[in-house]
């Protein structure tokens, strides 16, 4: 990590870098965190690939020229996954999320109140969706991002982020509703 | 679901991010379309399931350290202190050698003020947010909501004027369907505040405003006794909101302040 356009003698004096990356960037490790964690449905790959991420991060942060801190880094850690999952193996298709397969359920709040097991479920279905809904739906429930940070982070217009909302919220309805069905939407 | 707007602007509405005239205008839609409702509905109870389930995954503590660790120059000096032979920096290696003890020393240190302060912070939070949900309640009882009743945030604004020690943001933003009701003085963790009421369909919102400690930002969100709280930091302000209207109202006024 030391290769950087730093150069070696910075690194051994506390350079304003550092304590500028501690300050704007590493408050920001949770939702690194969580966004790998949910990007690639496993706690412990999320450890690797959210510190990989944060380490590039480090050694890009003289390219961050102020603004959102968050967003900047939530986009190196998206990226990383990505690139975790193809490495992986684990690339999903961004295939259009199959309806038929989920059956035409129309969720009402009844059918969706929850039972003890709540938050399982909740992962379940969330796991269940295609990454590219299910990120939208981490940054904007989780992270309380907005639609412009989302689009930021996403790499999409900020005009697809609605969109991509709708659709996501609604696929994650219905798989709380057919929980049974995760597979069938997982291998899509 | 044939509604098409169940399926675009609603959720730019349920998020809070409609300009005014759209927000109003699928308001208006609201009153007419069942199936709006209820889609706003059915989202808002994944909503508060989200809430909580508690699902958001915090960074594990040992991976902080690792980070801080790299970042602090600690094993990467280690790391760079066996490879220096070959690369003849050979004259420097004690050097290197006490920064990686220094930096360890430092990270432990840190590590541990952080955590102190995180959990500190924390039950600060608790603290807060009790108080601030029993201020909105005891507003409640009669006489008590506003000690200045007005829907005019010019009326509102220099009514707080010496008796609280900062100028708040008081706006109203009835067009967004939060009209302004008025103002109160109140006290929330020893500190007197500054109050403002917002009316939202049939309900009322508290919140409460002084000067922030920290920077802007930091949203955070709870429910005690069936009572909604948000807090924020904005403008170098810190906002407590609570409420027992939905959760995403909460979110909406947060996001016209931040406007």
């Amino acid at each position: 990590m030391k290769e950087s356009a730093r150069g070696k003698d910075s690194d051994v004096e506390n350079s304003p870098d550092q304590v500028r990356f501690e300050q704007l960037v590493l408050p920001h490790l949770d939702a690194a965190f969580n966004l790998a964690r949910w990007l690639l449905r496993s706690r412990a790959d999320a450890e690797d690939v959210a510190q990989e991420a944060m380490l590039r991060a480090y050694r890009f942060f003289s390219g961050f020229h102020g603004g959102d801190a968050r967003a900047w880094l939530l986009q190196i850690v998206r990226n990383s996954c990505y690139t975790w999952l193809e490495k992986n193996g684990a690339a999903e298709k961004l295939t259009e999320f199959n309806e038929e397969l989920h059956g035409p359920a129309s969720p009402t709040p009844e059918a969706l109140t929850i039972a003890g097991d709540e938050e399982r479920r909740l992962a379940n279905a969330l796991e269940s969706l295609p990454a590219r809904y299910r990120e939208v739906i981490v940054l904007r429930e989780l992270e309380g991002c907005s639609y412009k940070e989302i689009a930021t982070i996403a790499a999409i217009p900020i005009g697809t982020v609605m969109s991509a909302l709708a659709r996501g919220r609604r696929q994650l309805q219905l798989a709380l509703l057919n929980p049974a069905r995760k597979g069938a939407a997982r291998e899509l | 679901m044939s509604c098409e707007l169940s399926r675009t602007i609603l959720h730019g509405y349920f998020d809070g991010e409609l300009d005014a005239a759209r927000a109003a205008e699928f308001e208006r839609h609201l009153e007419n379309c069942a199936e709006c409702v209820a889609a706003l509905e059915a989202e808002e109870s994944v909503r508060s399931a989200i809430g909580r389930g508690k699902m958001y995954a915090t960074a594990p503590a040992g991976l902080r350290k690792r980070v801080l660790d790299e970042v602090r120059g600690g094993n990467a000096a280690v790391a760079r202190v066996a490879e220096m032979p070959q690369r003849g920096y050979q004259a420097r290696k004690p050097y290197w050698g006490w920064l990686a003890a220094a930096a360890a020393i430092l990270l432990v240190a840190y590590v541990g003020y952080r955590e102190l302060a995180g959990l500190q912070s924390n039950s600060d939070e608790a603290v807060t947010a009790a108080q601030v949900v029993d201020a909105h309640l005891r507003s409640l009882q009669p006489g008590h909501l506003t000690d200045v009743v007005s829907t005019d945030q010019h009326t509102v604004k220099p009514w707080f004027d010496g008796k609280v020690d900062f100028a708040p943001p008081v706006k109203d933003f009835a067009e967004q369907g939060f009209p302004l009701q008025g103002g109160r003085l109140d006290v929330i963790r020893g500190r007197t505040v500054a109050a403002l009421v917002y009316g939202r369909r049939k309900h009322f919102i508290s919140v409460f405003v002084w000067p922030a400690q920290g920077k802007d930002g930091g949203r955070h969100s709870g429910a005690l006794q069936g009572y909604q709280w948000l807090d924020w930091r904005s403008g170098g302000m810190e906002f407590w909101a609570a409420s027992d209207t939905a959760a995403t109202d909460l979110e909406q006024l947060r996001q016209l302040f931040g406007q």
